[in-house]
């Protein structure tokens, strides 16, 4: 954005001075950026080291919004990148404030996020001295970036910003964190933002070679019993599109990973569910049999394979497309690789691509399907924590965007709620974040006033980040937030009555508030449903109200995600239920 | 299996740790690391030694050049390979044992740098396995101190590891 040329007095003279020459200091130029950037809303918290960003943010050029705590502030900004695709971006200042942000930082990169985290630190001069909230966040953050910048020279903070953000959405997206010392912020410089950097090297896009891509229309051609894995990575390049006609045309069957759920639709024939520990019988048992399984921006984590590659996908070739190289082959030996954004190669591959042959195994999957559909016993009188997922669908008809953290509900909401779209479920997969959910809904919420965006939480999770109440009451984001409160920390309870005798060691939640009375302390508008029918009608009232609500679900606490395959086993050897 | 792996890297700060926390993230092994400028101004080259199968190594190179101040990374085959390494190691040495240890130290073309009434310290380059060599030859008079750069190498011929941008 041109700056028009200022007027300014110098020695009682009028003297016009360009562009170039005028000084803005660096805090100045780091909004300057954001904006040139299109960065709407900046989450974060202030403090010493980023108070001179924070002087600069006063004017209200880019609407900040003040979280209760970091990590609240960096996970609403990933719900943000999440639900939208475009970069989340979250201040925080030096030491805590950036320690803070760790585990937004790790939970962003396992699940491919993009991010631009930017935090104080202490003068240059100070670095190096365990000065006053001094923290190596740089250091600290190495593991858990994309990349990372410490800037030295308020001349660099332009080109800095520019790649922080070309890093952190090309290619496979990813945090990238700029740590600005105090003096940085303070120290004057001329502005011009640069249109676009080169990086040597950073090399994102990759295309893969006609060779490849034939030998997959021959493998399709050939393959009986073939299969898709979809992953994350059809969300993240929006391929949900081109992945129906891929499909369709090839009369593919498809099961979705925690990561891909909505990147294809969970009404379409096709769709087989999820796959792995708490997978359907249908995706699992299609993993074990498939003679064909291509890999789509997914990349056989160990929920999915049980990390026995010996009993996973055994009579299958395996092609794999990903955007990332070093996914190829990390955890599985891959017989056709395609390195490239799964949208590009897609819209290559479906071009030309051959129709297999599985019209008997589609009748045998859509045996399965009616056979061993997922399950749970049904209740008179109480709440069954599936029950109410269901319900939760019913009301939305799929159109929601959802956001979970890790553990029971996150499984139910993988189970029984069915996904229209990309980006509507809004989950911490990889690093499996408690808390993670309700300040994502934030986020979400923000990119999208309109929708229907709703934070399913357990009791315990809800707890790490509740504080964030006070965000949606002060700025009425009318977040719902349908917390499936089973009194204890549930997944974890779970593995103890499995696999530790019913030693339930640490797992029970007593002493947690009234979360209504929580919820009305901070001025937000909630209810309680021990019942179907008490759920039925505040879940109702709490869709319609306009602005940010809470149910509290009260539901068993015995109550176990199921199918489950126990860690150490195959596909082969699904639990269904408890009674078996 | 041992594997030499130069690789290209900015030369800015911190760019050994962020090789090394990779490294170390990842759980590989690694054996040695050196590092030191190039021919070209801004890039440094740095030679590692790693172990581990052909899957590994190819995990090892992917995830080495994931790293964005990474401009390169090639393997380099063995035969096709000088590598090198200095070791200084200092000794125990009387006058009556020194004539031995001049003995020892000229095949190896090492050299001696260094002369005490009672040590001797010696310069030897060469492949890892000559310097090891050196080293059991000369443990019997007593080693003092030892200390190694860690392996270099580069491609014979005019081949050469470059930028490709």
């Amino acid at each position: 954005m041109p700056v028009a040329p200022q007027m300014e007095t110098l020695s009682g003279q009028l003297v016009e001075t360009k562009v170039e020459e005028r000084k803005f200091t660096g805090s100045e130029i780091l909004l300057r950026c954001l904006i040139q950037e299109g960065v709407e809303v900046i989450f974060g918290y202030p403090g010493g080291a980023v108070l001179p960003i924070y002087d600069s943010l006063y004017d209200g050029q880019i609407r900040h919004l003040l979280a209760r705590h970091e990590q609240g502030a960096i996970h609403a900004a990933d719900g943000y990148a999440r639900a939208t695709g475009k970069p989340g971006v979250v201040v925080a200042t030096s030491g805590p404030g950036a320690t803070n942000l760790v585990t937004g930082i790790a939970t962003a990169m396992m699940d491919s996020v993009p991010l631009v985290c930017i935090t104080g630190n202490v003068d240059q001069s100070l670095l190096g001295t365990d000065a006053f909230q001094e923290a190596d966040i740089t250091g600290i953050t190495m593991p858990i970036t994309k990349h990372n910048y410490l800037v030295r020279d308020v001349n660099d903070l332009p080109r800095i910003v520019k790649e922080a953000f070309t890093i952190a959405t090309q290619g496979r997206p990813g945090p990238v964190l700029i740590d600005i010392p105090k003096d940085v912020s303070n120290a004057k410089a001329a502005f011009e933002y640069p249109e676009s950097v080169e990086i040597p090297g950073f090399h994102p896009w990759r295309t893969p070679g006609r060779e490849q891509v034939e030998q997959l229309y021959e493998a399709i051609a050939e393959a009986k019993k073939p299969l898709i894995l979809a992953g994350g990575g059809v969300v993240s390049s929006g391929a949900a599109g081109e992945l129906i006609a891929f499909s369709e045309k090839t009369g593919i069957p498809v099961t979705t990973t925690l990561m891909g759920i909505g990147g294809f639709p969970g009404t379409h024939p096709h769709w087989l569910g999820m796959p792995g520990m708490h997978g359907t019988y249908a995706a699992n048992h299609a993993l074990l049999e498939c003679d064909l399984l291509i890999g789509i921006g997914a990349r056989f984590d160990d929920r999915v394979t049980m990390g026995r590659i010996d009993k996973f996908a055994q009579k299958a070739k395996i092609a794999h497309i990903d955007i990332d190289p070093a996914e190829i082959g990390k955890n599985v030996r891959t017989y056709i690789p395609l390195n490239g954004d799964v949208k590009s190669v897609l819209q290559l591959i479906n071009q030309e691509v051959p129709r297999s042959r599985s019209n008997k195994w589609m009748d045998q999957l859509d045996e399965w399907k009616q056979r061993f559909p997922l399950q749970y016993k049904e209740t008179e009188d109480g709440l069954k924590p599936q029950w109410v997922i269901e319900q939760i669908y019913r009301t939305t008809q799929g159109e929601a965007i959802i956001t979970t953290d890790v553990g029971q509900h996150q499984m139910w909401v993988a189970q029984f709620y069915r996904f229209h779209h990309p980006r509507s479920l809004l989950t911490s997969g990889g690093l499996g974040t408690m808390g993670f959910g309700f300040p994502a809904a934030i986020g979400a919420q923000l990119a999208y006033p309109d929708r229907t965006v709703i934070a399913v939480v357990g009791d315990g999770g809800f707890q790490m980040t509740a504080q964030e109440l006070a965000v949606v009451s002060l700025e009425n984001i009318p977040v719902k937030v349908a917390l499936i409160n089973n009194q204890c920390l549930g997944m974890v309870r779970q593995w103890q009555e499995i696999f530790y005798k019913k030693r339930y060691s640490e797992v029970d939640l007593a002493g947690s508030p009234d979360f209504v009375t929580l919820a009305e302390a901070y001025g937000v508008k909630a209810w309680r449903a021990h019942t179907k029918d008490e759920a039925k009608k505040c879940w109702e009232e709490a869709l319609a109200h306009p602005g940010p609500a809470l149910v509290d679900f009260w539901v068993s606490p015995e109550e176990n995600v199921y199918p489950m395959v126990a860690p150490g086993s195959g596909l082969d050897e699904m639990v269904m239920g408890d009674e078996i | 299996m041992r594997h030499i792996l130069s690789v290209l890297v900015n030369n800015q700060p911190r760019v050994l740790a962020r090789v090394a926390s990779l490294i170390g993230q990842r759980n590989y092994n690694i054996e040695s690391i050196s590092v030191g400028e190039s021919e070209k101004e801004g890039l440094s080259r740095m030679i590692i030694i790693t172990g581990g199968d052909h899957q590994t190594l190819e995990q090892v190179r992917k995830q080495l050049e994931k790293l964005i101040d990474v401009i390169k990374v090639e393997h380099l085959e063995k035969e096709k390979t000088v590598e090198r390494e200095l070791l200084l190691i200092k000794v125990e040495a009387t006058s009556a044992v020194r004539a031995e240890i001049f003995g020892i130290v000229e095949p190896f073309r090492a050299s001696i740098v260094d002369v005490s009434p009672q040590s001797l310290t010696i310069q030897v380059t060469g492949e890892p396995a000559k310097l090891e060599a050196m080293v059991e030859l000369l443990r019997p008079y007593g080693i003092i101190e030892i200390a190694r750069t860690g392996a270099i190498a580069l491609e014979r011929g005019l081949n050469k590891v470059k930028a490709t941008v």
